[in-house]
């Protein structure tokens, strides 16, 4: 990692705060920044807070939101909710992992797409419901599905 | 504040927001401003105002007029008729049905008619950014009068006597709750608001949270003041992007106003408030969770007790409601105990938000008195079931709850009845289901999510609920047995009675009562090897009705794997070899040609 | 410091406040079985199998609680062995016997619940993630050099970021608590020892008394040494 990187996520964890009970603050914001959880970023963050890497590698795998591969450009986060499955989430989160040839949790080879399954986005009216770096797409058709990941490049 | 002779009150929640909301509104700021209305006429994003399905919606001020369905290309029109010439448009007005007169007024929709807003007061009525706006409808009052004139112990009794349960799952009643944390003595004692809302198909703290951020801090104001806790953490999920934004502003606000930080009005009474973003895991909405998330470890429950009122955050007497809770609460001081257990049943009073979703006509989140049933919910105010199919059944509670099926739908909806259902009430989602909904897929839906979910502590919820898991996934792929029905019985009541949180020993009740109501269906999967639902991709067959098939083609441009042939105007067929079972063909058809046996 | 009357399976006893059913339960020596917990350690209360059903005063219906977690009220009434208990640790230990079908020590406690084969597709674990190494390596040895990564089914004990832990002293203390010999200490070639779950961690032996294995740069100054 090159040192503007460190120095910049130097800063964040100090914005963050330095106790124990800031560091999922800080994780949340270095994986915000570069797109996941680089070895280096965990050891410093480990080092700042004064708590064991075993915790931080603990957290960093428990909760969704984090990431110990790159991402990609965009994320993909299709809906699990009840609402979505019942009226056809696996189908558009199948024809997704046709489109992009990867699997859940996987980021396409150009580094355009990658493709999560999370928790109820909680925007049931709009089912079934993908969320593309944060913009809602509703009411979701598996035809509808190409027209709408050519809008991310 | 300017007065202007009209208010427009635009809903900007999520729903509505992806369908174009923030466009509507510049569009219409445009207009306004053409026809040099704007001394007259403001816009006010509010935040949900629970109509999802119809939206963007707006509802105009003071007459009442509710809108829907609007578009940008709908904008001039309805500005120069309504707000120029004085004459609402009906076209953009809701309907209940095609050919049936428009309803114009909110008030008389159905979908609102029924509702009681105690906790949703303010939703759709005020910009939630704008701490005046909440103070000018009786915000921060309650706070004033019980610093002015209530002991905490009066605060607590009041609470007591409303009857207010926590609105979060369990149902524990919230004075007895503060009770427990006021006698534990300490120098240090902290509040926090779950705002971890994770059941799937419930956005009701949600919604509260971006439509009336501060009603949640004055409730959590005054449950502090009752408990004597000077810290406090709001608990909120990352992927509610706007509703953390929302609550961070209140809090700002709320401390330049004074009502936050030391001596609040005046009064002994120190209050700090810190929102914590949670990083995604379900089972942290566990209270001991929860907290262990707040200390910066892994969300995974310990064993009560001791309870959080004894020994919570950092070992200091803790208490934790969720965010519905907590809006009610400074209602209830306003106005009085009496005039909020006159609302509701006799074990549970008061009024709740449901989030009516799933295949219903009329999809959003509505408040209505305990006691409601459930027919009156889904079919006066859902609006039924479309396309003229047939209720199946309605899943309440979330992943802890159950399926609830037709012949019990007039129950009354208060803790007890539900759970003597087999559901709970949870969080107050209800998912409606119609014959299209396989039960076997749904309850191995639910689990295949807790397995995900589950944070692998105990044996019983880690190593039981992939085993149960692995029996649906038998039944529903055709390798189902009679014995397997036995088995997934005795297992589920061993993850039931053994698990060390409520995720796993709740996490059986959608299989036992989809067991119990819709037996029939698994027995179909096991011994017919029939999906009756026609959900179950290894149990069903796709193919044409050459009777109905009208060569189209649709099917075959979007079949993935080109298995669909025929000639333009020839009826096509399908190659099952070939067929993957996507479905694709099925959603295209215009001529329900496609089949699913 | 205050007492505490309960009964435990009909037995009356009385015991200072803050102590646990199951240790009440040892002290009239009543046998609980156990495989989360350790005296030296902090209770747990993830194995489940020393559910027991307890009844306050009142209360006309038990409900079950683990043992090793609950501490012990005025007044209540503990049964340590029913049907309903049997059959709960039967169905637990099937689970076991299915994640770890090869451990001695699972198949023994099994057949003690008349459990001699699981109804599920078996795996090949020795772990059955109790987590006493983690919680010894924390809490006694104050390395915290293994902790638990992933969650639900794919919950396991690791070091952290998968390389061996800067922190680990290779005491083998996690070796000692294992109740199914999952953790190992095995001497890695010639000179490094290695130990863990599924890792190694290196390791020498001690320069001073050339038995016991250790850091390579362990100092003497055994006290400045720790992260705590």
């Amino acid at each position: 990692m090159d040192p503007e990187t460190l120095e910049r996520l130097d800063c964040l964890i100090d914005e963050a705060g330095l106790e124990e009970t800031d560091l999922i603050g800080a994780m949340q914001d270095i994986q915000r920044e570069l797109n996941y959880l680089p070895e280096e970023a965990m050891r410093l963050v480990a080092q700042k807070i004064g708590v064991p890497l075993s915790q931080v590698y603990s957290i960093a795998t428990f909760y969704k939101t984090f990431s110990l591969e790159p991402r990609g450009r965009h994320l993909i986060n299709v809906c699990m909710g009840t609402a979505c499955h019942v009226r056809g989430g696996v189908q558009i989160l199948e024809k997704l992992k046709r489109i992009l040839g990867i699997d859940t949790g996987g980021t396409t080879n150009d580094q355009r797409f990658s493709l999560e399954a999370v928790r109820c986005l909680g925007c049931c009216g709009l089912a079934p419901v993908i969320m593309i770096d944060g913009k809602f797409h509703g009411k979701l058709t598996q035809k509808g599905l190409d027209r709408i990941l050519e809008q991310y490049e | 504040m300017k007065t202007c002779r009209t208010h427009l009150l635009l809903c900007a929640g999520t729903g509505c927001v992806s369908n174009g909301a923030f466009e509507v509104m510049r569009s219409l700021e445009e207009e306004i401003k053409r026809h040099n209305l704007t001394e007259e006429v403001s816009i006010v994003a509010t935040g949900c105002n629970g109509f999802c399905e119809r939206g963007p919606t707006m509802v105009v001020q003071p007459d009442g007029i509710f809108y829907q369905r609007l578009t940008v290309d709908k904008v001039p029109h309805l500005v120069e008729e309504h707000f120029l010439k004085g004459r609402p448009v009906k076209e953009l007005m809701y309907t209940e049905a095609k050919g049936r007169p428009p309803v114009p007024r909110m008030n008389d929709i159905e979908f609102f008619r029924h509702q009681v807003l105690i906790a949703l007061r303010n939703r759709g009525r005020i910009d939630p950014e704008k701490i005046d706006e909440y103070i000018a409808n009786d915000g921060y009052a309650g706070l004033a009068r019980i610093l002015k004139e209530m002991s905490p112990e009066e605060v607590i009794s009041q609470i007591k006597k409303s009857g207010l349960r926590g609105r979060g799952g369990a149902g524990f009643p919230t004075g007895m709750k503060w009770e427990f944390a006021r006698r534990s003595a300490a120098d240090l004692k902290y509040i926090v608001c779950n705002a971890d809302e994770g059941d799937p198909g419930a956005f009701m703290d949600r919604s509260i949270l971006e439509a009336d951020p501060h009603s949640v801090l004055e409730g959590m104001l005054i449950g502090a003041y009752a408990i004597g806790a000077s810290r406090g953490f709001i608990y909120i999920r990352e992927e509610y992007p706007l509703a953390v934004e929302r609550i961070k502003r209140a809090i700002r606000a709320a401390e330049e106003y004074g009502l936050l930080g030391e001596r609040i009005f005046g009064a002994a009474f120190d209050f700090s408030l810190r929102v914590v973003r949670g990083a995604g895991a379900f089972v942290c909405g566990e209270e001991t969770a929860l907290m262990a998330s707040i200390e910066g470890k892994m969300g995974r429950p310990r064993p009560r007790p001791p309870f959080p009122a004894e020994s919570g955050l950092w070992g200091c007497p803790t208490n934790i409601n969720n965010v519905e809770t907590w809006s009610n609460v400074p209602v209830i001081i306003l106005r009085g105990a009496d005039w909020y257990s006159s609302i509701g049943t006799p074990s549970s009073k008061g009024t709740k938000v449901f989030s009516v979703v799933g295949k219903v006509e009329n999809t959003g989140l509505v408040e209505v008195p305990m006691g409601i049933t459930l027919r009156k919910i889904i079919f006066d105010i859902g609006g039924g079931i479309p396309g003229g199919k047939r209720f199946k059944a309605v899943q309440t509670g979330g992943p802890s709850g159950g399926c609830i099926p037709e012949n019990k739908l007039d129950l009354e909806v208060d803790y007890e009845q539900l759970a003597e259902a087999g559901a709970i009430m949870g969080s107050g989602g209800l998912i409606v289901m119609d014959e299209d909904t396989c039960m076997v897929d749904l309850a191995r839906y639910f689990l295949a999510f807790l397995e995900d979910e589950s944070c692998g502590k105990c044996v019983p919820c880690r190593e039981g609920l992939q085993r149960m898991h692995e029996i649906l996934d038998d039944i529903t792929e055709g390798r189902g047995t009679m014995d397997h029905l036995v088995l997934l019985e005795r297992l589920a009541n061993t993850v039931k009675k053994a698990s060390l949180c409520a995720l796993g020993s709740t996490a059986p009740n959608p299989v036992l009562t989809t067991l119990r109501y819709f037996r029939d269906e698994y027995e179909s999967h096991i011994n017919e090897g029939r999906c009756p639902a026609g959900v179950c991709k290894a149990l069903i067959r796709f193919s044409i009705d050459p009777e109905a098939c009208t060569g189209c083609t649709a099917c075959r441009k979007v079949c993935p794997t080109d298995c669909i042939a025929g000639e333009r105007k020839q009826p096509h067929k399908i190659d099952p070899d070939r067929c993957i079972k996507c479905g694709a063909c099925h959603e295209v058809c215009k001529f329900n040609a496609v089949r699913k046996t | 410091m205050m007492t505490i009357k309960l009964k435990i399976d009909k037995q009356d006893i009385e015991v200072p406040e803050g102590t646990t059913i199951l240790e009440a339960a040892r002290m009239l020596g009543i046998r609980i079985p156990t495989l989360c917990h350790h005296e030296a350690l902090k209770p747990y209360g993830a194995c489940r199998i020393c559910l027991v059903e307890v009844r306050a005063g009142t209360a006309r219906a038990s409900t079950l609680v683990a043992s090793c977690v609950f501490p012990v009220r005025q007044g209540l009434e503990v049964t340590t062995d029913s049907d309903e208990i049997r059959e709960v640790r039967a169905g637990l230990l099937e689970l076991l016997l299915a994640r770890c079908p090869g451990s001695r020590q699972i198949r023994e406690l099994a057949g003690e619940f008349g459990v001699h084969e699981t109804p599920y597709t078996p795996r090949d674990h020795l772990c059955i993630l109790c987590g006493l190494c983690v919680r010894v390596c924390d809490e006694i040895v104050g390395a915290r050099a293994i902790d638990f990564s992933f969650r639900g089914q794919a919950l396991d004990v690791k070091p952290p970021l998968l390389t061996p832990a800067g922190t680990c002293i290779a005491c083998g203390t996690c070796t000692t608590v294992c109740p199914t010999e999952a953790v190992k200490l095995e001497e890695i070639a010639r000179v490094p020892y290695g130990h863990a779950v599924s890792e190694t961690h290196p390791g020498e032996r001690c320069r001073v008394c050339g038995t016991h294995p250790t850091k390579p740069e362990f100092p003497a100054n055994y006290d400045d040494w720790f992260p705590k």
